[in-house]
């Protein structure tokens, strides 16, 4: 199988919609059939790996701890624009994996450097 | 009046119109729209600007689940789900900023 | 759908896997694991709770190759091949041991 160059966008934040868990879905998909798979995190996207999601109340899967696991998926090319961390009054310290962040303009070369987009 | 607001100040622009437009009462913020009190956000200083002009409350089970409910901006009150159905029936009415 | 267990009736979707996660007991995958013509021995059940471990840390069921890693990691490479995965579960063991485990069909999993 070729294997191709596949980037995530994610942008939406977490439980409000259902973006986020179906990105992570296919991300796992993509990577079981062991593409090339990254992530970028930007705008209301960088809030799904804000640490320390407590769901109990609102009867949802947290799936923040499913993002633990991309590494035994060799995921481990994750993205955050630093622009909307600081939007957000967040920075690395706060979320739950480890993360390369970069400027908005640093983050659109790497996604056109992709064969396939997917945007969440 | 009760005004509801359920989106990301920073994905929406339901909050500003909610804060612009309505005239006074409370503004509960709920779902996404949790987000806008965070402290150090964009929302916060919106909030900051209305209070005096609404009371501020949010809802604690959404909050929790996003991560944020240790980092909630002074001057909103958490609120659960019970709470949430007092203030609809302590307001005559209800507007929802979807 | 249902599986019968001490007098007790569990819900299960159309290919067999248990509806409710907090549904689990050993019994219920007994039962599972006979539905799966699978004679559970103690190495099957160091794989199923394995699984159920790493659904609790990660929320999710793992394919097949990131299972095996896994397990490799864990309780050595003897273990954490898929030769002694699929003789245990000849059926494909993160489709079989997942569904003893009571846990969803692993992502990925088509």
């Amino acid at each position: 199988m070729t294997i191709k160059k596949f980037m995530f966008v994610n942008r939406k934040a977490p439980y409000g919609t259902v973006y986020a868990l179906e990105s992570l879905e296919v991300v796992l998909i993509a990577a079981a059939f062991e593409q090339d798979v990254s992530l970028a995190f930007l705008d209301d996207g960088v809030y799904q790996l804000k640490k320390g999601h407590s769901t109990k109340g609102i009867e949802m899967k947290a799936f923040e701890k499913t993002y633990g696991a991309l590494d035994d998926y060799d995921v481990s090319k994750l993205y955050v624009d630093e622009e909307s961390l600081a939007a957000r009054g967040l920075t690395v310290d706060d979320l739950c994996v480890p993360v390369e962040t970069m400027s908005r303009a640093a983050l659109g070369k790497l996604i056109e450097d992709q064969d396939v987009v997917l945007s969440f | 009046m009760l005004n509801i607001v359920n989106k990301s100040p920073l994905d929406r622009g339901s909050l500003d119109s909610c804060l612009q437009a309505a005239d006074g009462g409370a503004v509960l913020l709920i779902e996404d729209g949790v987000y806008g009190a965070t402290r150090g956000s964009v929302g916060e200083a919106k909030l900051k600007a209305a209070a005096g002009k609404f009371k501020l409350y949010a809802l604690a089970p959404d909050a929790e689940a996003r991560g944020i409910a240790d980092r909630m901006t002074d001057g909103v009150t958490m609120v659960d789900y019970g709470g949430f159905v007092d203030l609809v029936a302590e307001y005559k009415t209800c507007q929802s900023w979807l | 759908m249902a599986i019968d267990v001490n007098g007790k009736s569990y819900e299960t979707d159309e290919e067999g896997y248990l509806v409710n996660l907090a549904d689990w007991n050993e019994d219920v995958g007994a039962v599972l694991a006979q539905s799966e013509g699978v004679a559970m021995t103690e190495q099957h059940w160091e794989v199923v709770n394995f699984l159920r471990d790493y659904y609790n840390e990660f929320q999710i069921a793992p394919a097949v190759r990131v299972l095996t890693k896994a397990i490799g990691k864990k309780l050595g490479p003897e273990k954490g091949n898929s030769q002694y995965l699929y003789e245990l579960f000849p059926y494909g063991p993160a489709k079989q041991a997942c569904k003893i485990a009571g846990l969803p069909k692993p992502t990925g999993c088509i």
